[in-house]
């Protein structure tokens, strides 16, 4: 009996050996390629959209056939992750900028060659390559603008923001329009690491030493760009226990019309184009600067591809192609990273936002997210939960940042 | 007659004690889930063992064990007795009190933060009636750990119920009439006949809930994500942290193994102790 029991262990172990063999030997013989494709970026309403990338560059090479996944931002992380330990990644993946450093190091991409380098915006380019070589390419990028609700401006009285505004107009502006009895606020912004180091550039501060081993925020331009967050909070923008920093709860907010000002990025332009008000957009302000936020998106090819050729075509449609740059200004999908202005030009002729120059105009001066090679996440975490203390009250600023600098130090040092 | 285990036995060798092997051997590495791992022996269990969050990880683990067990176990005895006399409807309750059982945490999770939510949730609205100004329930610090207590106590209610009243249900009747016959009030003959006889379904009850007390994660994932400033954050909460958001594989299974070895001393103990207290009659 013994004998049995061991037997048929083993011939369930090699079977599902046997089985998982299989399904990794997928290369077909007849010049047929599949090649695998896991994204964020189309979810969420835009997966017509890539579909339609996807089709066109399937019709350009018959021989070449796309499977796509689709997952929700907040699950990507970790699935790719998991993905990766498992040996299970697609052929292509998506990855952000703040986190294209830890990939690359860590050995999980491919080089990527590039037939036509001059059809990138030259800096979103450069943005991912190391050491002169490209490890990925940018699908898309976008900003961060201070959204406004016309209609509430008007009835207060107040001229719209304009792109030379600062915190202390935006401030006194924030002050004017909020109406709690009406529960009208003036003013949102999320109290988080992604707002902290932009106000903090925004402030002429650095969030990182020059050799990007320790923090640089403690200090009075960075305690006054933490004060400008989270001083907002109770004042002219709602509350943690009023639902403040709840998914969604900004942009609901402003649709409802309950909100004067809101900082987000473009990627909203179509959750709010339909609002019963007038509302546009303003280059966000400055203090001792204007500095925006901007985020871009990129797709990688694995290094445990097994199709690296067919992969980095298709990564390449995906960047660079006309249909691409059709899809996208048609739609409002983020922006295409291309360098052809003229291309861009019907993106500025559209309506809802009238002003989207301001787009552009917030390229002028721009604060890119701080990285850091080992524990990004873990700063980005630390950075929040510290801001949040100080909102909430249970710490002053001055003791949120210390706390901040000690901890995140601690973490990016080791 | 090892064949008859096969079906059990294979799902246990394949789901468990081969990631357990796994998570031992990772946990002697330093592994970011990207590139391949690097050995380092006990380094992961000398940091846990010298980082002060480990300790606060785990006493947020007892506080939660200490809050929910009692709750969870009077609140389902109360309705396994009630539900054990002849009321009416009661194929209905036994089915009502159950429905949380076997509902997703994460739908009871975001219900409870609605329910709960400080500035317009339903508990603090009702409160209000009475004059009372509601906690910040998740928002607070002192607070998250009982909101969480409580959304648990509430699901797992119906489990206990179930339990218990199936322990009810194997005590002979005529022992409780005759402690009635010899004059015993209701309150004794609850605890000198009843509970006595359901030490069995107890002892059940209080291994498996602390067990899954250890193991407390869903709830505090989706209800507060281990905050607010850290003030909910569990063994495996953090465990879940390190390995997807942090990058360290190795220090997470070296916690895992900590709590493995935490939640088999307390089973020990208890096995150990049931002699003094478990009636098998």
């Amino acid at each position: 009996m013994r004998t049995t029991a061991f037997a048929a262990v083993g011939i369930a172990a090699a079977a599902a050996i046997a089985l998982s063999g299989c399904a990794a030997g997928d290369a077909a013989d007849d010049g047929q390629v599949t090649i695998t494709y896991t994204n964020f970026i189309s979810n969420d309403g835009n997966e017509e959209n890539l579909q339609a990338i996807v089709d066109a560059f399937e019709e350009e090479n018959p021989d070449i056939t796309v499977e796509v996944t689709t997952l929700p931002y907040a699950d990507y992380g970790t699935a790719l992750q998991t993905d990766l330990a498992a040996g299970t990644v697609a052929d292509l993946f998506d990855i952000e900028y703040a986190n294209y450093a830890q990939y690359q190091a860590n050995g999980v991409l491919a080089e990527l060659p590039v037939e036509n380098t001059d059809a990138y915006r030259q800096s979103l380019l450069e943005a991912y390559q190391t050491d002169g070589t490209q490890f990925a390419l940018p699908s898309s990028f976008s900003a961060v603008v201070l959204y406004y609700n016309a209609d509430l401006f008007d009835a207060a009285g107040l001229e719209y923001p304009t792109s030379d505004w600062t915190w202390a107009d935006e401030q006194a502006a924030a002050e004017q329009l909020t109406d709690a009895a009406a529960g009208v606020w003036g003013d949102h912004q999320p109290v988080s690491f992604y707002e902290f180091y932009k106000a903090l550039a925004q402030n002429g501060g650095d969030f990182l030493s020059e050799d990007g081993t320790e923090v640089a925020f403690n200090t009075p331009e960075g305690i006054e760009a933490a004060q400008w967050l989270v001083g907002k909070s109770g004042t002219v923008m709602p509350t943690i226990e009023q639902g403040q920093g709840t998914p969604d709860f900004d942009t609901n907010l402003f649709k409802d019309g309950k909100l004067a000002m809101l900082h987000t990025g473009i990627w909203v332009f179509g959750a709010v184009a339909d609002v019963p008000f007038g509302w546009d957009i303003a280059v966000e302000p400055g203090n001792a600067q204007q500095a925006s936020a901007v985020f871009s998106n990129a797709v990688g090819v694995s290094s445990g591809s097994e199709h690296p050729e067919a992969a980095a075509k298709f990564a390449e449609f995906l960047t660079s192609s006309d249909v691409m740059v059709q899809v996208r200004l048609d739609s409002g999908w983020e922006l295409p990273p291309i360098s052809d202005e003229a291309a861009l030009a019907t993106y500025l002729e559209k309506d809802k936002p009238a002003n989207r120059q301001a787009v552009f105009d917030s390229l002028d001066g721009i604060a890119l997210p701080p990285v850091v090679a080992e524990g990004q996440q873990e700063m980005q975490d630390i950075m929040t939960e510290e801001l949040v203390e100080a909102q909430s009250g249970r710490k002053t600023v001055e003791e949120a940042l210390a706390s901040a600098e000690e901890r995140i130090n601690a973490v990016i040092g080791r | 007659m090892l064949v008859f285990l096969l079906p059990s036995a294979i799902p246990l060798a394949l789901f468990v004690l081969g990631p357990m092997v796994a998570a031992a051997w990772i946990s002697l590495t330093e592994w970011n889930l990207l590139a391949p791992a690097t050995w380092v022996g006990l380094d992961n269990y000398a940091k846990l063992l010298t980082d002060p969050g480990t300790a606060d990880v785990f006493l947020h683990t007892a506080m939660y064990i200490v809050g929910y067990l009692p709750l969870v176990y009077v609140g389902g005895l109360a309705i396994a007795l009630a539900l054990n006399t002849a009321l009416r409807g009661r194929t209905l309750l036994r089915g009502v009190y159950f429905l949380p059982v076997i509902t997703s945490w994460i739908v009871v999770a975001l219900v409870w933060r609605w329910l709960l939510n400080p500035s317009n949730g339903v508990v603090n609205t009702v409160l209000g009636f009475f004059g009372i100004e509601g906690p910040g329930w998740w928002s607070d610090p002192a607070w998250a750990m009982p909101s969480i207590i409580l959304a648990s106590a509430w699901k797992d209610v119906g489990f206990v119920m179930v339990i218990l009243l199936a322990g009810l249900q194997a005590i002979d009747p005529e022992l409780v009439d005759a402690a009635r016959v010899d004059g015993a009030g209701w309150w004794r003959r609850l605890f000198s006949v009843t509970l006595p006889l359901l030490s069995p379904a107890t002892f059940f009850v209080v291994v498996i809930s602390l067990i899954n007390g250890f193991q407390v994660f869903d709830q505090v994932y989706a209800m507060t994500g281990g905050g607010p400033g850290g003030a909910s954050q569990v063994v495996v909460q953090q465990i879940y942290d390190l390995t997807f958001r942090y990058g360290s594989a190795g220090e997470a299974s070296a916690l895992s193994w900590l709590l493995f070895l935490v939640i088999l001393a307390v089973t020990v103990v208890q096995i150990r102790g049931q002699r003094r207290w478990v009636n098998y009659g």
